[in-house]
């Protein structure tokens, strides 16, 4: 199985630069990230990649697979047309090889306060929480962080320090959307201006490139449609 | 020396659910943290636990902290100090509530309370009726804890390297331990991080076996740098084997299965689980069933073309139920393997998951060392939390849904501790050069390439030449594997010992041909490879010495627990390879201790 994966190590290389390798005798069911390791291992130590729980859970191993975001983990080389074309998570400062600067990405989702708020005196016991309630946070509680929304989203190439880009509001609307929660006004009133949420087009590259099938495109229309109607 | 050096009053190296826990205590009471962390702290290891973590709220079933601790007492095979364990789960259900106030989205009742299941291991009564104590947020509970603690962290400005890799502890000669020497793996930059108190957070070290449910990062790092600076590690021969991984491949699949309504079935189709544990079936301890697996296999009565694996069926679940309490598992079984389970059993096989030992710790969590009249003591400023620590809280064996507890009770725990010694202990002390020279060096080794500085004339250095990091590893794994498995006899067992010595010795020969600065991966894996070999060590030799049955460690030869010579935890010394023991805190701190008693399910 061949492969050709983006190679730049900033000590050595004047430039970045893509790198040909084959993979003999490929296991059957294996996924991506098995074969970078086995190239890793067996061909070429200095190929770096972050990488974790090997389980899509944890978010490292982000990368651009055949021009989509993707975890590497999750995907199995058998759906993936060769040569397989490897790149870092495009729109944010590359490292080396496949890891990339991940600073204004998390930036971003610092700055939509993603902890719950609560101003009353805290009771007791748990605060209670209907099954109902509860199940609005289903879809947006589970995101990992692995930035492939964001890098896949136009608006934040173009704007990675001004729009929140959608990983980092889904979190917002995760909090907006918990019943627990007690500071919609402040965040809705942080969201507001023209691109911190508004640069949001709805052209929906992050839903189809979420691993864990969120979609922020739907969270954003919902702090939208909220902030709509704090204003009326 | 130009190396960076930055002053905290407290480091916490590893940012899981302890470390976290811990930062975020000692944050809100004003103190300077540090997380120390090799990877962004939500990649840590505590994000992929599934099932969830018990506290005898009684949301569900009558419940109560005591009865909770007579199932932990009972499920470590008597080898857990009973202090600790009283300690965890009287301490439990305030934890719990206080996690769910820092916003973890638990999954609730029609009363809107936490929603809790049934785990194995769980009775009411001290032994009656089966207890539902397992709080979860549908089959990802590890995920909803670690980045609720992460967010509270934010919030509260803990001070965060993230992806710096610490390299050995930093002490002096009375053996306080003062910091640690790191680097940044982004740029391969060194920095002393000194430091009044320490915490080891790091995990476990699942990446010891060929097979397991743990992230590539679970290399015991922690644990080895422990060994290293002089102190032994407790108990590390009982290594938890999760019944339930996907045969082959490794990936958890969770107790709350079995706990939701699914259980276990051998090639006959028949639910064997009844023959082993008539009283409990599918929700006996963790051990019980993994060795139950283990003899299905082994007499023939195991699964598929080469009968080399059970079944989990849960197809007989409301589809709702598997949609709504294991979304997780099922997309794991969708993935991994291409099979719904809402329509079809799974694959199942005992996997390498969970480090019972570790660095000897008390309730506080403090790093306790043997002193020479008998008794133990405090090492001052030094503490330990999670699965790297060793309380002994889970003893031989521990039960599902404690782990997840025991990471925030001693992570607070040490915070609350740490928080007492800084008010007594307002200064930094001198570091001494020889410390960092010494932790130097074994960087040096990795960044020069070995081979350069090692005399040309080594008798193997030919052989050794063709030895890489990746291939020791692999070795590793599968001599853990197969000298120190579910199953253990003497034999193999000294045999494992040899094969582990044999490759720690050509380890030192190995090279890494990769010695840039930049996100080196090659040389952090050869670090890790460095701290796993000496736990492969701790491990096998611990095993080795441990003549008789108890929890998991399944000794063939010794088939009974043999309480007058072993109810006594392992210390093993990196020195050597010396091994001493120390009674178990069988006195808990208020209430009468549950003396030993045969173990039935």
């Amino acid at each position: 199985m061949r492969f050709s994966i983006y190679r730049y190590n900033p000590e050595t290389d004047p430039r970045p630069y893509m790198q040909e390798y084959t993979l003999v005798d490929p296991a059957p069911g294996m996924m991506l990230r098995d074969a970078l390791l086995r190239i890793k291992n067996e061909q070429d130590e200095s190929l770096s990649f972050r990488h974790s729980c090997g389980e899509g859970v944890c978010g490292s191993d982000g990368m651009n697979i055949n021009g989509k975001n993707g975890l590497a983990c999750v995907t199995p080389i058998s759906e993936l047309t060769q040569p397989v074309i490897i790149r870092p998570l495009p729109g944010l400062p590359v490292i080396r090889d496949l890891v990339i600067d991940m600073s204004q990405f998390f930036t971003q989702y610092r700055a939509v306060k993603p902890w719950l708020i609560v101003k009353d005196p805290i009771p007791e016991v748990e605060f209670k929480q209907s099954p109902e309630e509860r199940d609005k946070l289903d879809g947006l509680y589970e995101c990992i962080l692995c930035a492939c929304c964001s890098t896949s989203c136009p608006s934040f190439w173009w704007n990675p320090d001004k729009f929140r880009g959608p990983a980092a509001l889904l979190q917002a609307w995760r909090f907006l959307a918990d019943s627990r929660d007690q500071a919609t006004e402040e965040r809705l009133q942080a969201l507001d201006g023209p691109y911190k949420l508004f640069r949001c087009h709805s052209i929906m590259s992050c839903v189809d490139a979420c691993p864990k099938h969120l979609n922020p495109t739907k969270a954003i229309g919902n702090i939208k449609k909220l902030m709509l109607k704090s204003m009326l | 020396m130009n190396i960076a050096q930055r002053k905290f009053d407290t480091l916490v190296i590893g940012a899981g659910g302890a470390g976290l826990r811990a930062a975020l205590q000692l944050s809100q009471a004003e103190a300077t943290v540090a997380v120390v962390s090799k990877v962004f702290p939500t990649r840590s290891h505590t994000v992929a636990a599934q099932g969830g973590m018990n506290a005898a709220l009684g949301n569900v079933t009558d419940d109560n902290w005591h009865w909770h601790m007579y199932d932990t007492v009972k499920g470590s095979d008597y080898l857990g100090d009973q202090d600790a364990i009283e300690y965890m789960c009287r301490a439990a259900p305030k934890t719990v509530v206080e996690l769910e106030h820092f916003g973890v989205p638990f999954s609730r009742l029609e009363n809107g309370s936490i929603y809790q299941r049934p785990f194995g291991g769980q009775s009411q009564n001290f032994g009656g009726e089966q207890a539902a104590r397992t709080c979860a947020a549908a089959d990802r509970t590890g995920h909803a804890m670690l980045h609720t603690l992460y967010q509270q962290n934010i919030n509260a400005k803990t001070h965060f390297f993230d992806e710096f890799f610490a390299v050995d502890l930093l002490k002096n000669k009375r053996g306080d331990i003062l910091g640690v020497l790191a680097f940044d793996i982004e740029s391969g930059e060194k920095i002393i991080i000194e430091a009044k108190t320490t915490l080891i957070a790091t995990g476990g070290a699942g990446q010891l076996f060929r097979t397991n449910t743990n992230a590539s990062i679970n290399t015991g790092d922690g644990l080895a740098m422990a060994l290293r600076a002089g102190i032994p590690l407790q108990d590390m021969e009982f290594f938890q084997f999760h019944p339930t991984g996907v045969a082959g491949k490794g990936m958890l699949i969770t107790e709350g299965v079995r706990g939701e309504g699914g259980y276990l079935i051998n090639a006959e189709g028949e639910r064997f689980m009844e023959r082993y544990a008539p009283h409990v079936k599918d929700l006996a301890s963790r051990d019980v069933v993994s060795r139950a697996i283990a003899i299905e296999i082994r007499e023939g009565r195991g699964c598929g073309p080469n009968k080399d694996y059970v079944l989990l069926k849960m197809d007989h679940l409301d589809a709702e139920v598997i949609k709504k309490r294991l979304p997780g598992i099922r997309d794991t079984c969708m993935t991994f393997l291409g099979i719904d389970p809402i329509d079809q059993p799974v694959p199942v096989f005992p996997t390498a998951h969970y480090t019972m030992g570790g660095i000897p710790t008390n309730k506080n969590a403090q790093v306790v060392v043997p002193v020479g009249t008998g008794g133990e003591e405090a090492i001052p400023g030094l503490y330990a939390a999670g699965e790297c620590a060793c309380a002994s809280v889970h003893g031989a064996n521990r039960l599902g849904g404690n782990s997840l507890l025991d990471i925030v009770v001693f992570g607070r725990a040490a915070g609350k501790h740490i928080i007492d010694y800084l008010k007594s202990h307002r200064r930094h002390q001198a570091l001494p050069d020889e410390s960092i020279e010494q932790a130097l060096q074994r960087l040096a080794h990795w960044e020069t390439g070995a081979l350069e500085h090692e005399s040309s004339d080594h008798e193997n250095s030919d052989h050794a030449k063709n030895v890489s990091v990746a291939q020791l590893k692999n070795r590793l794994q599968q001599v853990m594997e197969e000298y120190c498995g579910v199953f253990r006899t003497e034999d193999v067992l000294a045999e494992g010992v040899k094969a582990v010595q044999d490759i720690k010795d050509q380890l030192e020969y190995a090279h890494i041909s990769d010695h840039s600065s930049i996100f080196n991966t090659a040389r952090i894996e050869a670090l890790e490879l460095e701290n796993l070999v000496e736990l492969g060590l701790a491990t096998v030799t611990s095993a080795l010495a441990r003549q008789e049955s108890r929890g998991a460690h399944s000794r063939v030869d010794y088939q009974q627990r043999d309480d007058e010579r072993w109810m006594k935890h392992s210390l093993y010394y990196l020195q050597d390879n010396r091994l001493c023991y120390k009674p178990v805190r069988t006195k808990p701190m208020t209430v009468d201790t549950f003396p030993p008693k045969e173990r039935v399910y």
